[in-house]
């Protein structure tokens, strides 16, 4: 198994291009959390052996495939991943995943990889990516175990921690405030999304423990009845259709609108450390600034000022000296400031754009994902009623045509 | 004497004609007048039916002093009979009405159930909501109850206007076209002397030694219906209670979208609408809730009428137990008379012991008292003809 080297080898690539490339925003778009999901909450592994799960391809790398973003042609990079496998080993056990990189970019070498991953190595992934581009928007991890509360208490402690370490800055501008207002009420809208649907599906699956009970007390019912016994078969089997209908509902649910629901509340928590981490960057390059300041004002002060009561003139040394070396040594320090702020103003521009850029393309994905999750629950539902329809109006239309016999027979006899 | 498992009931609309009982709620229940027909029973002059178009129009709320002279709300049921009259057939004639309250006509059932016990009595509806499967449907004063109820009513009625006999009761008649009057007559019939008393009739289940077949396989039936349908309505009050959870918990979509959409530019009108569909929705479970009410209700209906079923088996087996005693006791009437002629004694009694003690009877006292059992026994042959003839 090949380390995190040549990864890393993959990173520093990827970082020379300039960093708003799409190339690059396009390569951190496969990282595809639906995959492990999917995988992580289902699968249980209990034999030593390596095998392999057959699993869908999550629908956004399908999407990629067929380019989600508005330019087409920009795309020459396509990443999958599937195939988890099981390895045991004397000291642990863990899973690796495919991933199978296809490309024309001139970076690589070649135009087709296939490496394995484990969960950590994407981790140290993301943690790289985040560290060489602090205001991109790089997607969550789904972590191994359900998703839980502790995942999101640890994201919400990193951005406490971030945000202790922030200085009051003094002029954010107001596009950035208006995007921690919107983060807010988007993080508290999908939280609550997030627990409508959870509630729905538990209300759902109780629904259909009720109808399986429901349906074969009219068997039973049948056993004692004569002339009443088809329709009263009929009837049963009618509702057992419908449990099937509604089992196809609750995995609809829990399989694509519940996972997609919950990855954007993470992507809140995300978006909250985005815009800290830039704030970040704009409170370093305001310090700076006002040390320049002070630095400046402390010349302006050491022109004016007259050394020959200071200790160094009480220990015999030359004022005038003095005041030239302390003139020199604050002259350096301005200088190294001016490099610095020159440095930071560049960071903070650059990060600004940075996060303008990238939060539009999250937006519009955003909203494509939503939109398609919740088409897809509208369907699901669309389905399931038409599935019942069916059912009974079969069940209806059969029972017309016993009457209809049971005339004849009335009839003739 | 009615045999349930054969008979097919059709409920008919005013325009289509649908299939058997057991089925989901029917189409248009609001406007459902049913009207019940039993297709032997309609060749059948003597049923009233026949004569007289019946039906429970309206319903209405009074005020009024109950009998602890407290204020009371309670409602009265419209009552409207129409004649048939051959010679002056008059589409537009005007009915003849008179308002009853629910307890009136539990007071006419029960009068038909002493009067006629070997008849299956049809049902009343449910006095109380059962089966509810939401707080708000167990009041009494709910309009939706109330509807039902009134649909329940006329059911009743027809069903009883049906049957060859219950509909020329005369009790009945009155009920139905005399505003007053009705219940002093119904209580001149002096019915509820004659109501059996519940131990008794447990008595007479557990004593009887030649139990009539059909009759015990008819009350197993009955036994067995009774426990189906409860657990039937049992398990869909519960299944109705989910379902309206999934549909309710959807209304919080709408709220939810309608607050979203104020942040979001593109998408904002798009959330609007979604979220007004989720509410409407949410809404919707009410109206469908309250159609598969009326397929309870039909199911209940029922789970009644077996009840009624059981009622006429243990009235039955009261006959019957009546019956073996007074069989018994002619039998050993006989035996007392046969023994006063031979003057012989078969079993130790305490006649033979008197007669060892005293010395024996004279022959005049041997005379009345032959003659009396004579008496006893004609009697006692009479009450078993008369038993055995109300067991059939």
């Amino acid at each position: 198994m090949e380390g995190p080297g040549l990864a890393g080898g993959k990173n520093a690539k990827a970082a020379v291009p300039h960093p708003l490339s799409k190339d690059v925003l396009g390569f951190e778009e496969d990282d595809d959390d639906d995959d492990l999901e999917v995988f992580s909450k289902d699968a249980s592994f209990t034999d030593a052996s390596s095998f392999s799960i057959s699993m869908q391809t999550s629908p956004s790398s399908m999407i990629n495939q067929h380019t989600l973003d508005d330019e087409p042609d920009s795309k020459d990079i396509f990443v999958t991943v599937d195939d988890p496998a099981n390895h045991v080993t004397t000291l642990e056990t863990f899973v690796t995943y495919r991933i199978i990189t296809k490309t024309t970019r001139s970076e690589f070498d070649s135009c087709e990889y296939e490496v394995r991953r484990r969960y950590q190595d994407f981790l140290w992934l993301k943690d790289k990516l985040e560290e060489a581009h602090a205001t991109l928007i790089v997607p969550d991890l789904a972590s191994h175990k359900k998703l839980g509360p502790g995942f999101i208490s640890k994201m919400g402690e990193t951005v406490k921690a971030v945000a202790n370490t922030v200085r009051s800055i003094k002029n954010r501008p107001d596009e950035f405030t208006a995007k921690s207002d919107y983060v807010d009420v988007f993080r508290q809208k999908m939280g609550t999304l997030d627990k409508i649907s959870q509630r729905i599906l538990k209300e759902l699956k109780e629904h259909l423990t009720e109808m399986k009970e429901y349906g074969p007390i009219y068997t039973v019912w049948s056993e004692s009845e004569q002339d009443l016994a088809e329709p009263l078969k009929g009837v049963a089997s009618s509702i057992e259709n419908c449990c099937k209908a509604i089992e196809g509902l609750t995995i609809g649910l829990s399989e694509d609108l519940l996972p997609a629901l919950h990855e954007y509340v993470l992507c809140a928590e995300t978006l909250k450390s985005v815009l800290k981490r830039r704030d970040l960057i704009q409170a370093d390059y305001e310090s700076q600034v006002d040390a320049l300041t002070n630095k400046k004002a402390d010349r302006e002060m050491l022109e004016h000022s007259d050394l020959s009561f200071t200790i160094g003139a009480f220990l015999g040394k030359n004022a005038e000296e003095m005041k030239l070396q302390k003139q020199q040594k604050i002259d350096r320090e301005i200088e190294e400031l001016q490099a610095d702020i020159g440095h930071l103003e560049d960071k903070v521009e650059c990060a600004n754009s940075d996060l303008k850029a990238d939060w539009e393309r999250w937006s519009i994905n955003m909203r494509n994902d939503l939109q398609s999750a919740f088409r897809n629950a509208a369907e699901n539902n669309i389905l399931y009623f038409e599935r019942c329809l069916a059912t009974w109006e079969s069940f209806l239309a059969s029972q017309q045509i016993e009457t209809k016999v049971d005339k004849n027979v009335k009839e003739s006899a | 004497m009615r045999e349930w498992g054969n008979n097919r009931i059709r409920t008919q609309t005013a325009h289509a004609l649908q299939p058997a009982v057991c089925q989901p709620a029917a189409r248009d229940v609001k406007s459902l007048r049913a009207v019940c027909i039993l297709p032997e029973i309609m060749e059948d002059k003597s049923c009233l039916l026949k004569k007289m178009e019946i039906s429970v129009s309206e319903a209405e709320k009074r005020t009024g002093k109950n009998a602890v002279n407290m204020q009371e709300i309670y409602t009265v049921y419209l009552i409207e009979t129409r004649t048939h009259d051959s010679q002056n057939e008059e589409e537009n004639s005007v009915p003849d009405s008179l308002w009853r309250r629910y307890s009136e006509f539990e007071l006419l059932r029960n009068y038909l159930v002493v009067t006629y016990p070997c008849i299956v009595v049809p049902p009343l509806p449910e006095k109380r909501a059962e089966f509810v499967w939401h707080k708000l449907s167990a009041d009494n004063m709910d309009p939706d109850f109330v509807e039902r109820r009134r649909i329940g009513l006329e059911n009743f009625l027809l069903r009883v206007a049906s049957h060859p006999t219950l509909s020329c009761d005369p009790i009945f008649y009155l009920f139905l076209t005399q505003e007053n009057g009705w219940k002093e007559a119904a209580n001149e019939s002096g019915f509820q002397a004659k109501a059996d008393s519940r131990l008794k009739a447990l008595n007479a289940t557990f004593r009887v030694k030649n139990p009539d077949k059909r009759f015990t396989e008819l009350k197993h039936y009955g036994d067995e219906l009774q426990s189906i349908i409860s657990h039937l309505l049992r398990v869909r009050a519960r299944v109705a209670d989910r379902l309206y959870g999934v549909y309710k918990v959807h209304g919080n979509y709408g709220r939810v979208f309608s607050e979203w959409s104020a942040i979001e530019k593109e998408m904002g009108d798009g959330l609007q609408s979604a979220g007004h569909h989720m509410d409407v929705y949410a809404a919707s479970i009410d109206d469908i809730l309250e159609e598969e009410e009326h397929y309870a209700d039909q199911l209940k209906e029922y789970l009644f009428f077996a009840e009624a079923l059981r009622s006429v088996c243990r009235k039955h087996e009261l006959h019957q137990y009546d019956l073996e005693m007074a069989a018994l006791d002619l039998t050993s009437k006989k035996q007392q008379k046969e023994e006063l002629a031979t003057g012989t004694v078969r079993t130790f009694s305490l006649k033979g012991m008197t007669s060892k003690l005293f010395g024996q009877e004279t022959p005049e006292q041997r005379e009345v008292k032959l003659n009396m059992l004579e008496e006893q026994i004609t009697d006692g042959e009479e009450l078993v003809k008369t038993k055995n003839l109300e067991c059939e």
